[in-house]
């Protein structure tokens, strides 16, 4: 019987600094096979740490992973046959060229660049005409891309991507998206990446949101949205700065963020609409634009972010 | 923001690596107080734009005049008159938060008794009196952004250069972060910003699109979206980034 699950993973707990720091407080969850799963959380929340163990680069400190039905801990030189793990640091070599550095890759795990050429195809001929140029040398979007080709050119089962459109365009982020898509279907390689573009965040099967070392939620795109309980309002007038300063100001505030060209507003207990308009025409904002607004991923990251913000240490 | 008074003017600012040119006569000006977003793929020649800006490289041709000053041939005053930020923080790690501003004010000739005034003033704005004798390496990346900013205009710059500030930073900080850009530029500081954010794109007054090394738009997010028949600035970025015909 084929294994469900690409990956299993149990109460995984890990700490640095002999336990002053809990980067995974016994965080589980599976993901299926050809799933496409994001971890999105903020700047700490122990992302970097969950890729470093799947990876089998780090030992957790309790707690079990298992990739494709293998050991990270006992069975890590198997696992690493199975995984293309792209850090959120450029890690290639700087002084080789690109065709250096893939051929390096391949002959690790046994194999050739002409062997898995198809894997890597439409993103490879868009870097081939520097692949005498040392990876160095590269802009971020080529190192993105030769990263990716490195990450797959043993054809792995799954591919672990650690923040890999940091610093890129919109319109290379979308081609890379469209890349991971392409390599799902056509090779059923199940993905888990981490990205801070909310976008991107949407495009996953499933979502885990993260905070402070532990799985705050996992669900759909469109069940996270679902779960948005609070209602929302979309602000405008003619004075933007001022609008924004006089929300945060408002007692009757509960959270006020831009939003492209307005600001999305959630009220605190107890005030309503018409308290906001009557507030803001006493601010002097008669001409404000007030509606409601349909939630989108990051208001619902920022919910639950919210949180976490007003915890940290002062 | 003061219409009357441009700060930064550029006419035909043009670089040339042997035969590349990374910025091809690229025009534009910007006035005293506005926040002016600076787009483009990666590629397209933003970074070389800016540096010549900052008075850091020489144009190849073409003239450009940043607070009052020609940047080809008074390059130190620009640098003088101008703060900059990059998304690697110009932060010493192992140095406190007090020593980090105290260093910046004496690079730029600030009195020891201006530094110590202005520290006070920053700490409380950013709410981050607490941490003035704590090392920058355990700050969290949010405050680290946060204060990198405000060394960049803690010599009260007339313009200050963004290159992506925000880049890899979760949303609740990336909105914080806009708001000290807000309350700079309210104060008649000049923000130039790059960013790969779609969405911040909209908090400019004015954005230009550079594609091959040329600015092909160049307008507030509002008639950009006109223009382009588009619903976000995502849709317009996007539809004059695909037209680039040159790689990385």
């Amino acid at each position: 019987m084929p294994m469900p699950f690409i990956v299993t993973c149990d109460t995984l707990a890990k700490s640095y600094r002999r336990g002053k720091v809990q980067a995974l407080r016994g965080v589980s969850f599976e993901v299926a096979e050809g799933e496409m799963f994001g971890l999105i959380g903020p700047d700490g929340a122990g992302k970097t740490t969950a890729f470093r163990i799947l990876a089998t680069l780090l030992l957790p400190d309790s707690g079990s992973v298992a990739v494709d039905g293998l050991d990270v801990v006992r069975q890590y030189a198997e696992v690493r046959r199975r995984i293309g793990y792209m850090p959120g640091r450029f890690s290639l070599y700087a002084d080789l060229t690109v065709e250096e550095n893939l051929a390096f890759f391949a002959a690790t795990f046994g194999t050739t660049i002409a062997e898995n050429r198809h894997l890597i195809e439409d993103i490879y001929t868009q870097i081939e005409p520097f692949r005498e140029r040392r990876a160095g040398k590269l802009s971020g979007g080529m190192k993105q891309k030769l990263a990716l080709c490195c990450a797959l050119i043993h054809a792995p089962r799954l591919l672990l991507l650690d923040e890999p459109t940091t610093g890129v365009d919109p319109v290379s982020r979308k081609e890379f998206w469209e890349m991971l898509a392409k390599l799902r279907v056509e090779y059923g390689i199940s993905v888990i990446a981490s990205t801070p573009y909310m976008d991107e965040a949407a495009q996953c099967d499933r979502i885990a949101l993260m905070q402070d070392g532990a799985f705050l939620t996992t669900d759909t795109p469109r069940g996270i949205i679902g779960s948005y309980k609070q209602r929302l309002f979309r602000v405008r007038s003619g004075r933007m700065h001022a609008l924004l300063a006089d929300l945060n100001e408002w007692e009757g505030t509960q959270t006020a963020f831009s939003f492209g060209e307005a600001y999305h507003v959630t009220l605190a207990p107890g005030k309503d609409e018409a308290d906001l308009r009557a507030y803001l025409v006493s601010k002097g904002h008669a001409d404000c634009d007030v509606s409601e607004a349909k939630p989108e991923i990051e208001d619902c990251f920022m919910a639950l972010a919210q949180t976490s913000e007003e915890n940290e240490p002062r | 923001m003061n219409r009357d008074n441009i700060v930064i003017e550029a006419h035909g600012l043009t670089k040339r690596f042997g035969t590349f040119t990374a910025t091809d006569h690229i025009t534009l000006s910007v006035c005293e107080g506005e926040i002016f977003g600076f787009l483009g793929a990666n590629g397209a020649g933003k970074t070389t734009a800016m540096r010549m800006l900052c008075g850091l490289s020489k144009p190849t041709a073409g003239t450009a005049r940043v607070a009052g000053y020609d940047v080809a041939t008074e390059a130190e005053k620009v640098k003088r008159n101008i703060g900059y930020m990059s998304q690697k923080f110009s932060l010493y790690d192992d140095l406190t938060v007090a020593e980090n501003l105290r260093l910046f004010g004496g690079i730029y000739g600030m009195k020891r008794s201006e530094v110590k005034a202005k520290t006070r003033d920053v700490l409380v704005e950013l709410d981050m009196v607490a941490t003035l004798n704590q090392r920058v390496a355990a700050l969290p990346l949010g405050w680290k952004q946060k204060l990198a900013f405000s060394l960049a205009v803690f010599h009260e710059p007339k313009i200050v250069f963004l290159d992506e500030p925000t880049g890899g930073v979760d949303p609740v900080t990336r909105r914080r972060f806009w708001e000290l850009i807000y309350r700079a530029a309210d104060r008649g500081v000049t923000v130039f910003v790059t960013t790969h954010y779609m969405d911040e794109a909209e908090y400019c007054d004015r954005v230009s699109i550079m594609v091959d090394g040329q600015i092909r738009a160049l307008d507030t997010p509002a008639r950009l979206k006109e223009t382009y028949h588009a619903a976000s600035m995502y849709d317009v970025f996007y539809a004059l980034a695909r037209t680039a015909r040159r790689g990385e």
